[in-house]
């Protein structure tokens, strides 16, 4: 008997559990749908989608390449060479920064930390507030998108190093310590030969994001093939943009799939 | 008996040349990509004057903007909510269709797959600046691209989920004659369901991230400020919405991490 009341009792206090998240859930829902400011969509979104697929359908191929100005092959090659230029940029910040913020390596608490705290900073920040912050300091164009990939992707690289490090066996770098090697013998030939699988890992993964951000960047002006798409947005040529997107697909895509294959062998 | 001579010659160390080869080549693509787009370090140390002046005038930070801005912050995670929301009902056909143990159609898993590969391959800011163009400049656009973008991380992240799921009760649901429906409701659903809402909660939390900067193409929430105050030089407003959107997003990645904790 008391055993039917203590099922139904908690069946109850379930029960109530669920209401109470369901209540909250559409408290939450309520307030975002209100709070949307709708103002209808505009007249020309019909014709516009039309033309969107249009382009898609029949893309404006003579723009893939021209011997003479601005063209997607261009654009596409600027964007991986940004790509390229920032994951370098980015490696050799965050090597340094991952072992400092690596628990296994610094004797205090407040070591480790303290780099874990530099590194979640720079993950907050995202790529596109850098690019417009670095656009001010050598003005527009790739070279502002290179330097604020490489220093957005250096706190997601810094962490993702750190954590390989600190998963790491401890034997080998003891043994090298037993036998009389100093600090930069004991990274160099027990620290480094352990995680440098890792390390390439997590490196080629940020280099996949690194190619969105670098296709993004353009749309604010830190060059690449964004620009040429905004451009064609703003001038409705609806074709190029067709072009330049299946163009984006298709690099990112090829990227994809060397970089996973690369990392599946590697790991 | 082992024939192992213990003096023999050592075998020859491997050749370090292809290694070597393998360095100054990737070298050799840094390089190429550097001058490509004209990365020149003189630059930077010629304009560090510039950096200097950008971090003086940030502070300090014009705290009075945050009030300012509030509406546009709660316009922000508005947008990252409703995106994530429409994302992950659009997510879930998708994701049964993408796994191999569910569906036995080869083709048509296949096909699915390549076409979440390829969604997955559009950048957010991109398909935000595509439905401003359709939308015009509202909010409206940016929940449009913010629920395709997260269709792409919810299906991926749940059908390799769904494929390592345990057999065992969809056996003994085909074997006491369950239908397909039934068999995904009650074989595959229960099994997912926490990694599901994980993973949705983990989207939403990329997505507040991304409804930040979304206004720098026009799709509403707080983005449209930065470009403001930006286009003004007015670093120490910028340094105020860097420092607020940090604080939303680290509050919203707390909340999001203690559920998910609890879901697992």
């Amino acid at each position: 008997m008391s055993q039917r009341d203590q099922l139904k009792k908690a069946r109850a206090r379930k029960r109530g559990k669920i209401a109470i998240i369901l209540i909250g859930l559409i408290a939450i829902y309520v307030w975002a749908i209100s709070g949307i400011e709708f103002r209808g969509i505009q007249e020309t979104a019909g014709p516009v989608t039309k033309n969107i697929l249009k382009g898609f359908i029949s893309p404006d191929w003579s723009y893939v390449y021209s011997p003479d100005g601005e063209d997607l092959i261009r654009g596409l090659l600027e964007t991986l060479a940004i790509a390229i230029a920032g994951i370098f940029l980015s490696i050799i910040l965050a090597v340094p920064v991952g072992l400092w913020a690596a628990k296994n390596l610094s004797k205090s608490f407040i070591t480790s930390q303290s780099g874990k705290g530099v590194l979640s900073f720079f993950r907050t920040l995202p790529d596109i507030i850098l690019a417009l912050l670095f656009i001010k300091v050598v003005g527009p164009g790739a070279f502002a998108g290179m330097l604020a990939l490489g220093i957005g992707a250096m706190g997601m690289l810094g962490k993702l190093y750190a954590e390989e490090v600190e998963a790491m066996d401890p034997g080998p770098v003891e043994s090298i310590a037993a036998v009389g090697g100093n600090k930069l013998q004991q990274l160099a030939f027990g620290v480094i030969p352990q995680v440098l699988p890792g390390f390439i890992s997590a490196t080629l993964y940020r280099f996949e994001i690194n190619m969105r951000s670098a296709a993004t960047l353009g749309l604010i002006g830190a060059g690449g093939v964004g620009t040429a798409l905004i451009f064609a947005i703003q001038g409705r040529s609806w074709d190029r943009v067709g072009i330049i997107l299946i163009g984006i697909v298709v690099v990112v895509l090829i990227v994809d799939l060397l970089s996973s294959a690369l990392r599946k062998r590697i790991t | 008996m082992m024939d192992t001579k213990l003096n023999g010659p050592l075998p020859a160390k491997p050749s370090r040349w292809p290694f070597y080869f393998f360095l100054i080549g990737l070298f050799a693509i840094v390089l190429i990509s550097a001058i490509y787009i004209g990365a020149n370090p003189l630059t930077f140390i010629q304009n560090s004057d510039n950096m200097v002046d950008l971090f003086v005038r940030m502070f300090p930070p014009a705290w009075s903007y945050i009030a300012t801005t509030t509406p546009a912050m709660l316009e922000t995670i508005r947008m990252a909510l409703l995106g994530t929301t429409i994302g992950m009902v659009f997510s879930i056909p998708i994701m049964f269709l993408c796994a191999r143990n569910i569906f036995r159609l080869r083709w048509l898993v296949e096909l699915s797959r390549i076409g979440l590969n390829v969604l997955r391959t559009i950048p957010d800011l991109l398909l935000a600046a595509i439905f401003a163009a359709i939308l015009g400049f509202s909010p409206l656009a940016g929940i449009v691209a913010l629920s395709i973008f997260s269709i792409g991380i919810i299906a991926k992240l749940s059908f390799e989920a769904i494929e390592n799921i345990d057999n065992g009760p969809l056996e003994s649901m085909t074997a006491v004659g369950a239908n397909k429906l039934q068999w995904i409701a009650f074989g595959v659903v229960p099994q997912i369901l926490p990694h599901f809402v994980s993973y949705v909660l983990y989207t939403f939390e990329i997505n507040i991230r991304a409804a930040a900067i979304l206004g720098l193409v026009g799709a509403g929430g707080i983005g449209v400020f930065y470009d403001r105050a930006l286009g003004f030089f007015a670093y120490d407003q910028v340094l105020a919405l860097i420092l607020y959107t940090l604080v939303v997003v680290i509050i919203i990645d707390l909340i999001s991490l203690k559920i998910r904790e609890k879901l697992l």
